[in-house]
């Protein structure tokens, strides 16, 4: 199990090295890294911390902790996804509406410009 | 009185110009608005060339997007009445009057052409008759009455419907939907009979996996709507 526990740390190593590098490039707004830097160090600690990890198997009545920490980070990631997706959707209807207003406005502009044309003198 | 005619399209350039033609033939002096959902065909040219105005969306927004944008715009534009017509084909331009004439006498909020009041529902296919079966079950205990035809985009709203909709339509599949945000605002439809012929040219955008998809999206929509009734919060 010390094997699955060092994995787990490695992977919260390269998830917190992968999202920093793409915060430094700009390919990831620095308010949308937070939830996976936060989701990445919950299971760096927890799989670094024994007392911790046994406690939170004790707790949810799992007596393998490494199975509990699993667990734990399947939540953890749910709850990023789930934050993502609300974030999703407000973009699709902004970007929706957006879309609309564009056209509605390009369709006005060259409705004016056409009335502008016939009235305009030679 | 100011109508406007809505025909919303995507890839329908072998059909929407022979539509628009007829449309303006049964409804002279009525403006046709085309509205194009980021086509990839010459659809916008066909429509111009047979003489609707077009509004082109940016990119594609899907029905829902596009039926409402076109709301939007007509109801900015100061329309009392709105009648949609597919881009396909499939809905006889030569039933708009009786639409029109039932939105003025009854004074509802919609009227919906339905295929199934003079028999003629045989275009529909299996799984879309199949759907339409299902969502008129669904659908009797929510509106407290029974709807023939469901599934029918051959719609006529007025201006009390067009502000609603045009602040809050379903994006995707929004037909079904739109008869339960109706029945939340406390509105009224009617259903008048209407043909339905087989699409023109083109291609459906309810594949195999879709029509697969098709009942759950429809369903969790119409169960968020009813949890949306004012009614009920209390």
């Amino acid at each position: 199990m010390d094997h699955l526990l060092n994995v787990i740390t490695a992977f919260s190593l390269l998830l917190i090295g992968l999202v920093l590098a793409s915060v430094r490039r700009a390919h990831i707004r620095v308010e949308y890294s937070v939830s996976w830097l936060l989701a990445a160090l919950v299971l760096l600690v927890l799989s670094r911390w024994r007392g911790l990890e046994q406690w939170l198997g004790a707790m949810l009545g799992i007596n393998d902790a490494p199975l509990a920490l699993l667990m734990l980070a399947g939540a953890v990631f749910l709850v990023v996804l789930y934050r993502f997706s609300l974030i999703i959707s407000n973009l699709k209807d902004s970007n929706i509406a957006l879309a609309q207003r564009v056209a509605i406005l390009e369709f006005r502009l060259e409705s004016f410009d056409e009335k502008n044309k016939v009235a305009a003198p030679r | 009185m100011k109508l406007l005619i809505l025909i919303p399209a995507f890839n329908e350039e072998g059909a929407v110009g022979s539509v628009v033609e007829e449309v303006r033939e049964v409804m002279p002096g009525v403006p046709v608005l085309v509205v194009d959902d980021c086509s990839e065909d010459a659809t916008c040219t066909v429509a111009r060339q047979a003489g609707a105005r077009v509004l082109p969306l940016p990119h594609h927004l899907g029905l829902g997007g596009c039926v409402q944008a076109g709301y939007r715009l007509a109801f900015e534009l100061g329309y009392d009445y709105v009648i949609r017509v597919d881009g396909d084909g499939q809905h006889d331009p030569r039933d708009i009057p009786r639409i029109l004439e039932a939105l003025e006498r009854e004074g509802c909020e919609m009227v919906i052409g339905s295929r199934f009041m003079n028999g003629n529902g045989g275009h529909s296919g299996f799984l879309r008759a199949m759907a339409i079966v299902f969502f008129r079950a669904v659908l009797r205990p929510i509106l407290g009455r029974p709807v023939h035809d469901p599934t029918s985009g051959y719609v006529g709203v007025n201006r009390t419907a067009l502000a609603l909709f045009s602040r809050s339509f379903p994006l995707e599949y929004p037909e079904i939907e739109a008869l339960v945000v109706l029945q939340r605002k406390k509105f009224r439809f009617v259903e008048v009979p209407c043909h339905m012929r087989p699409r023109r040219a083109g291609r459906t955008s309810i594949t195999a996996l879709r029509s697969l998809y098709y009942p759950v999206h429809v369903l969790l929509g119409v169960f968020v709507n009813v949890l949306k009734f004012e009614g009920r919060r209390k």
